[in-house]
């Protein structure tokens, strides 16, 4: 990070605001935020607490995400925002604005092309390279807190590495239904230690979590709290030997591209109960289709 | 052949367009001036800098305007400027028994050396529709007191500090430290006195008036009686290093309430009148005197009182849902797309049903549909992951 750090001149780039600092927060606040990120860093999938400001967006929508994506960015940077998978979604198209305006960086809707991937709830499906930085948009950073409301008890149990009551509330879901009935995120241990929420991605994206060439930033605003999944880190899904963690998907391929391994979107086309499997990530669809994949609904435009 | 919606930015664009037609309203009746709102709405003005701890009349105004008369909106507009201000440094303590006195008023005596001051006050107005107002005109002036006359300059010292020389009220004590800034750094739990008055000094208006009210209905019963009300003008000052000497900058409105609450004593101390103190920017008695009581409730641990178990008594759960810019957040964020997690619960569901049909007798097939399918039965923990998609 400290090589990105630098600063250079700024290439011709779009208008940016000039009543802002670049990228929005002023240079004391990032400076903040990267404390918390190397410390963060240091102890991968421990939450470290940071003084989260309020945003020109509201909470709920991102502000983490956005924090982190700030402190990090150089003008030298591409962008690339998504939520959903797709960069067209309305709170992704917001926040790509949000930066062309304030930092006035280029942004793109490639995955391979973008050096800051600033994500909600999917990570993409072409496996990212080293140099690149994935922020993901966190709402409740706390893995344990649908099993302790408290703040104070969670801490205590991460501190003492406690994490009993996670895998009796696992163990309770297969006896209930036979398996454990999380489908979103599913909780991983980081490094072998701490137990972390990697943020509402389906548990599908999960083994893009460990030993991904990037790094791997978490924010949540409104928690004020930081996390972060170096580069090379092994990050297991939490499960038992005799029943092992399956990613899971809709058993389609998609109709657009053909791609049988990516994470798909349910679209429903008409009311009579016709519906469609398309890649959720838009990026990698559209890079499918322009190498000539195609999919079940897409055949009639091969040329 | 379907075709992804794209033009996210252009919808962005002109659904902004419309709201702004929208919060001009028909063009043909005038438009609202700033002035006019700071002057004429000039409590939405004080609950909007209170709450968006910023004090600027005129950008509170402009907030009330922009947002449409939406004061939790207006209150985030405030609080997103506010953040990127530059700091110069902190006042020194704000002296409220120096306050040019508005309105002071105890319930506990019937007469206080500085005397009782009714001020401009909705209280004993009959809520009665002035259909004056619709019509234009100036009202009738108030009257004046005779200057030579008015105790405006005599001290009005604190009520509850008169029956403090008498020891039955706990003693007042200066912290010695420098109270920690909410706005500075993360909440983190548990929290002292003064962080907690923090909180509730920019939390929610009708949140800590809910909490204060569930109080007085018995949810951690304090027995509160109002010692001493008053809203007045304060002299800010600042110690500037270069004169050596503290000098005024500025003067601010506040609305400051103490509470005096019956105490028996405890396994730890004697029995004696304890204190709830609210203070808030702006004309705000009801948020003052909200606050005031659930201070006095979420001090049960350090008076050795018991825990009732009440949600006023609990600090962790008080603070970190007092703030209404985070609650509306968080709460308005569930409208933003949420495909992938649903279409994963989806998945999750279609497959435990698949399970438990196959599972039951083939006799038994129709009632699988409505009857104990693990899918369809609220398992605490099912819910609980619905409720945590976000």
């Amino acid at each position: 990070m400290t090589a990105r750090a630098t600063r250079k001149a700024r290439p011709e780039r779009p208008a940016m605001s000039e009543d802002y600092n670049f990228a929005y927060l002023d240079e004391d606040t990032k400076r903040m935020i990267r404390r918390a990120l190397l410390k963060g860093i240091a102890i991968p999938g421990y939450q470290v607490p940071f003084a989260s400001r309020e945003m020109p967006m509201p909470y709920g929508w991102g502000t983490g995400g956005v924090q982190v994506t700030a402190a990090c960015l150089v003008p030298e940077d591409r962008l690339k925002v998504i939520d959903q998978g797709a960069d067209d979604t309305t709170n992704a198209v917001s926040i790509r604005r949000f930066f062309e305006r304030t930092a006035g960086v280029a942004t793109t809707t490639r995955t391979r092309e973008a050096t800051l991937i600033q994500t909600r709830h999917r990570i993409p499906e072409e496996p990212l390279r080293e140099g690149q930085i994935l922020v993901y948009q966190v709402p409740i950073p706390e893995p344990l807190r649908f099993l302790e409301p408290r703040e104070s008890e969670t801490r205590r149990m991460h501190a003492l590495e406690d994490y009993g009551l996670m895998h009796v509330k696992l163990y309770e879901d297969i006896a209930r239904h036979g398996e454990i009935a999380t489908s979103y995120a599913y909780p991983v241990r980081v490094a072998g230690r701490h137990v972390m929420d990697p943020s509402p991605i389906p548990k599908f994206d999960n083994p893009k979590l460990s030993g991904n060439a990037a790094i791997q930033l978490f924010g949540a605003g409104r928690e004020q709290r930081i996390y972060a999944v170096p580069p090379w880190t092994q990050v297991v899904s939490l499960d038992f030997e005799d029943h092992p963690f399956t990613p899971s998907k809709a058993d389609a391929a998609c109709d657009l591209c053909g791609a049988a391994g990516s994470y798909l979107d349910e679209v429903i086309t008409d009311d009579a109960g016709s519906r469609m499997f398309v890649c959720s990530d838009t990026d990698y669809c559209t890079t499918r289709q322009a190498e000539g994949h195609r999919g079940r609904l897409n055949r009639e435009e091969v040329a | 052949m379907y075709v992804a919606t794209k033009g996210g930015e252009r919808a962005i664009e002109a659904a902004h367009a419309w709201l702004a037609e929208e919060r001009r309203g028909d063009p043909a009746v005038p438009e609202l001036s700033v002035a006019q709102i700071r002057e004429q709405m000039s409590l939405a003005v004080n609950r909007v800098m209170a709450e968006g701890s910023l004090h600027d009349p005129d950008l509170a105004a402009l907030a009330i305007k922009q947002a449409r008369g939406d004061l939790i909106e207006a209150i985030f507009l405030i609080r997103a400027y506010r953040t990127t201000l530059p700091r110069f440094g902190a006042s020194v303590p704000v002296d409220t028994a120096r306050m040019a006195i508005d309105r002071r008023i105890s319930a506990t005596f019937k007469d206080v050396p500085g005397g009782q001051v009714l001020g401009p006050t909705f209280d004993y107005s009959h809520r009665l529709l002035d259909f004056a107002l619709m019509a234009e005109g100036a009202p009738p002036p108030a009257p004046t007191r005779d200057p030579e006359t008015a105790n405006t300059a005599a001290p009005a010292p604190h009520v509850l500090a008169l029956l403090d020389r008498d020891g039955l009220m706990e003693p007042q004590t200066d912290g010695a430290e420098t109270p920690p800034d909410l706005t500075r750094s993360p909440l983190e739990m548990p929290a002292e006195r003064a962080l907690r008055l923090q909180a509730l000094a920019r939390g929610d208006e009708g949140f800590i008036l809910g909490l204060a009210y569930s109080t007085q209905r018995g949810y951690g019963r304090t027995h509160a009686f109002v010692g001493e009300l008053r809203i007045g003008r304060c002299i800010v000052e600042m110690e500037i290093p270069e004169l050596g000497f503290a000098v005024g900058i500025g003067e601010i409105e506040l609305t400051e309430c103490e509470t005096v609450n019956q105490f028996t004593g405890s396994k730890t101390e004697p029995a004696q009148f304890t204190r709830g103190y609210g203070l808030v920017p702006g004309q705000s008695e009801r948020k003052a005197i909200a606050m005031s009581l659930v201070d006095r409730a979420l001090r049960w641990e350090e008076l050795g009182e018991d825990n009732t178990g009440a949600p006023a008594q609990d600090a962790e759960f008080v603070l970190s849902h007092c703030d209404n810019i985070q609650a509306t957040g968080f709460l308005e964020h569930i409208k933003l797309p949420h495909y992938v997690d649903f279409q994963s619960e989806l998945e999750l569901i279609r497959r435990l049903r698949r399970e438990a049909v196959a599972a039951a007798p083939q006799s038994a097939a129709p009632a699988a549909h409505s009857a104990p399918a693990p899918s369809s039965s609220p398992a605490p923990s099912s819910p609980a992951k619905g409720e945590a998609a976000e």
